[in-house]
């Protein structure tokens, strides 16, 4: 089944008269469960698909539909329910709240889901950090945290909703190659555990090697999609 | 989610101790200057009543005419039938009979010789009949030496005064002046006491003695040169002043009898209209500076901090928070923290108010040598404005700068500022 559905969507930015194409032609789906990678240099368009995709932006030319959702046709406010409710992300530079604690941090998505309880959004929180291995943590504030921590609470606070979809541009940019190897296996984990699929933006070769599917842009078009069969090494 | 919100405030100091100290420093100095100047133009009006002017002064038409010179000669006579109608039209005011005159005090020597002389000015008044002018002028406080006036023949001498002619209390002198009838007149009085009033054009060369001392004097039988009336608690109020002046002069005032009363309320005396509205103006404009500098000040700070929390910002919404719920918190941040923090300014602007309103400040090393009626304590004034001046301006500068800063909000897509996160 197709999470994400996009046809012959093109981006254009306006630059003064002009105009400059981040992304064109671009075809693709994406299926539940997916655990895959969209690579490329610099410029490539990688984030601005990442961003259409997250409802965070919208594509000039073409369709785009997200978990049964037209990005085009949506309000500002249908556009945050989609992402409250069924889309997490994180962030290259983790972008935690630093006044809130670990704790505080991870609840925040769930403080918007406003049918749930305190006793539910506890537990969520708590199951959260579990998983990432963060109990301990709960009580530290963000600069108390090592790098390959904040990037764990960033995880925990995407995924604590159990959202469909987690999108995350360049989540090892910051971090050294164990911290980045202990990120990946956790994001794998929770992909398998919970069936969440995973589309990230990164030319980081760390990264690649766990994907399953390597979507590759060259100048805003697609220039390859490769899927790899087999266990991921 | 409020609480979520409201822990952010009260953890992060740049959102919420900081715009609370700026806020409540510039909302206790609008405070605080607006008090003083409002206490500045009480007490110059308040010294001008009580020394000279009144809130209201009733003389003749004639006398109105020349009142720079103080022409006792032009009194109208009689006045005693003028108070009692005055007393029962006006019971709320307080009215008193002076009579303003000039001359030369004498002092003699052993043998009766003259040893010195000086120009006094005399305010006469009642110092025997009641304690009105006594707590009017705060004579008991002013008394720097001896003690006030038990006898018609007894006076009380200006500090400088006094100095300059080398007396002591006890002893007699000699006041040379003329008469209503313009002859000259002549009477020994002594010095009972010495008086500093802290206002430099009376204590150089003022007298004081009873009016019933001063009416046998100058041959002024049953009246007074000026008959100065005050609003109830001597707090003055301009628009009932010209009320009660207006029907006063329309009843008893005849343009066609100099020797008929005339009422002349404070503003129209002594170029006062023309000093209060200037004061007036200038506090304005000084206050409309100062509240218009401190809310940019205010604004700017607000604006500052909503920009400092686009990261924060873009976070928010990449996580499913809407535009209009971020920008409307912000807001509600701003109003609580504008409200709060123009409490305390006002508070503590308020409480060094009542403070300087009570205790004063002396500025009597900057009064030397100025010849205007006027205190050398200036106090602040707390009125019914005093308790908004700072309060408005503080809340809304807080709540305009998160208002503008916050549509920074809606102007971006939502993908630029999610970049500006990135950044």
């Amino acid at each position: 089944m197709n999470l994400i559905s996009i046809k012959n969507m093109q981006k254009d930015y306006p630059m003064g008269l002009n105009k400059f194409t981040a992304l064109k032609n671009i075809t693709t789906n994406f299926s539940t469960g997916e655990f895959t990678g969209i690579v490329g240099p610099s410029g490539s368009g990688k984030t601005t698909l990442l961003n259409i995709i997250g409802s965070l932006d919208e594509q000039t030319k073409g369709e785009v539909e997200v978990l049964g959702y037209q990005i085009k046709r949506l309000n500002n406010k249908q556009a945050s329910r989609l992402r409250s409710k069924h889309i997490g992300f994180i962030f290259q530079t983790y972008n935690l709240l630093p006044v809130y604690t670990v704790f505080e941090n991870v609840e925040f998505p769930l403080l918007l889901l406003k049918e749930l309880t305190s006793t539910k959004r506890k537990k969520m929180v708590e199951d959260a950090l579990e998983w990432l291995g963060l109990t301990e943590k709960r009580d530290s504030r963000p600069s108390q945290l090592s790098g390959g921590q904040a990037q764990r609470v960033a995880i925990a606070r995407a995924i604590v909703k159990k959202p469909q979809l987690v999108l995350a541009d360049e989540p090892t940019a910051n971090l050294d190659a164990e911290n980045s190897h202990h990120i990946l296996r956790s994001m794998l984990k929770l992909n398998k555990e919970l069936k969440t699929t995973f589309i990230f933006a990164t030319h980081d070769e760390k990264v690649i090697r766990y994907l399953r599917r390597k979507i590759t842009l060259f100048d805003g078009e697609i220039a390859h999609d490769e899927k790899k069969e087999g266990k991921i090494k | 989610m409020f609480e979520f919100l409201w822990k952010g405030v009260l953890r992060d100091r740049s959102r919420s101790l900081f715009p609370i100290l700026i806020i409540a420093g510039g909302v206790f100095l609008t405070v605080l200057f607006s008090c003083w100047m409002n206490g500045v133009i009480a007490q110059m009006i308040f010294d001008n009543a009580r020394f000279e002017t009144g809130h209201v002064k009733i003389v003749s038409r004639a006398y109105r005419k020349n009142i720079d010179q103080r022409p006792y000669d032009l009194t109208f006579l009689e006045n005693d039938k003028l108070l009692q109608i005055i007393r029962k039209q006006y019971p709320e005011m307080i009215w008193q009979q002076r009579i303003y005159f000039g001359g030369l005090v004498d002092v003699p020597d052993s043998i009766g010789a003259t040893k010195m002389q000086g120009e006094f000015s005399a305010i006469a008044l009642d110092l025997l009949q009641d304690e009105i002018e006594n707590k009017l002028l705060n004579l008991n406080q002013a008394l720097i030496a001896g003690k006030l006036p038990e006898t018609e023949q007894e006076i009380l001498m200006s500090s400088e005064l006094a100095k300059n002619l080398g007396l002591s209390i006890g002893e007699e002198i000699t006041l040379i002046s003329s008469t209503m009838f313009s002859a000259m007149t002549i009477q020994n009085f002594k010095m009972s006491g010495v008086i500093k009033f802290g206002t430099q054009a009376l204590d150089k060369t003022a007298i004081l003695l009873d009016i019933t001392a001063a009416r046998d004097f100058l041959n002024m039988e049953n009246t007074a040169s000026e008959i100065l009336g005050f609003l109830p608690k001597y707090r003055y109020h301009e628009e009932k002043l010209q009320k009660i002046s207006a029907e006063f002069n329309r009843k008893f005032s005849q343009k066609e009898d100099e020797f008929s009363p005339i009422m002349i309320p404070l503003q129209e005396q002594a170029n006062m209209r023309f000093i209060l509205e200037q004061s007036k103006t200038n506090i304005s404009l000084i206050l409309f500076i100062f509240i218009f500098v401190m809310s940019l000040v205010l604004w700017n700070a607000g604006l500052r901090n909503g920009i400092r929390r686009y990261g924060e910002i873009g976070v928010r919404l990449a996580l499913g928070e809407t535009k209009a719920h971020i920008y409307l918190s912000m807001i509600w941040e701003a109003i609580i923290i504008g409200f709060f923090a123009s409490l305390i300014g006002t508070a503590l602007g308020l409480a060094i108010s009542y403070y300087l309103q009570i205790h004063g400040v002396n500025i009597s090393g900057l009064m030397k040598n100025v010849s205007m009626v006027m205190g050398s304590t200036m106090r602040a004034q707390v009125t019914a404005k005093s308790y908004m001046i700072g309060f408005v301006p503080g809340l809304f500068a807080s709540v305009l700068g998160a208002v503008f800063s916050g549509i920074g909000i809606y102007r971006r897509q939502t993908a630029q500022l999610f970049k500006e996160l990135e950044e």
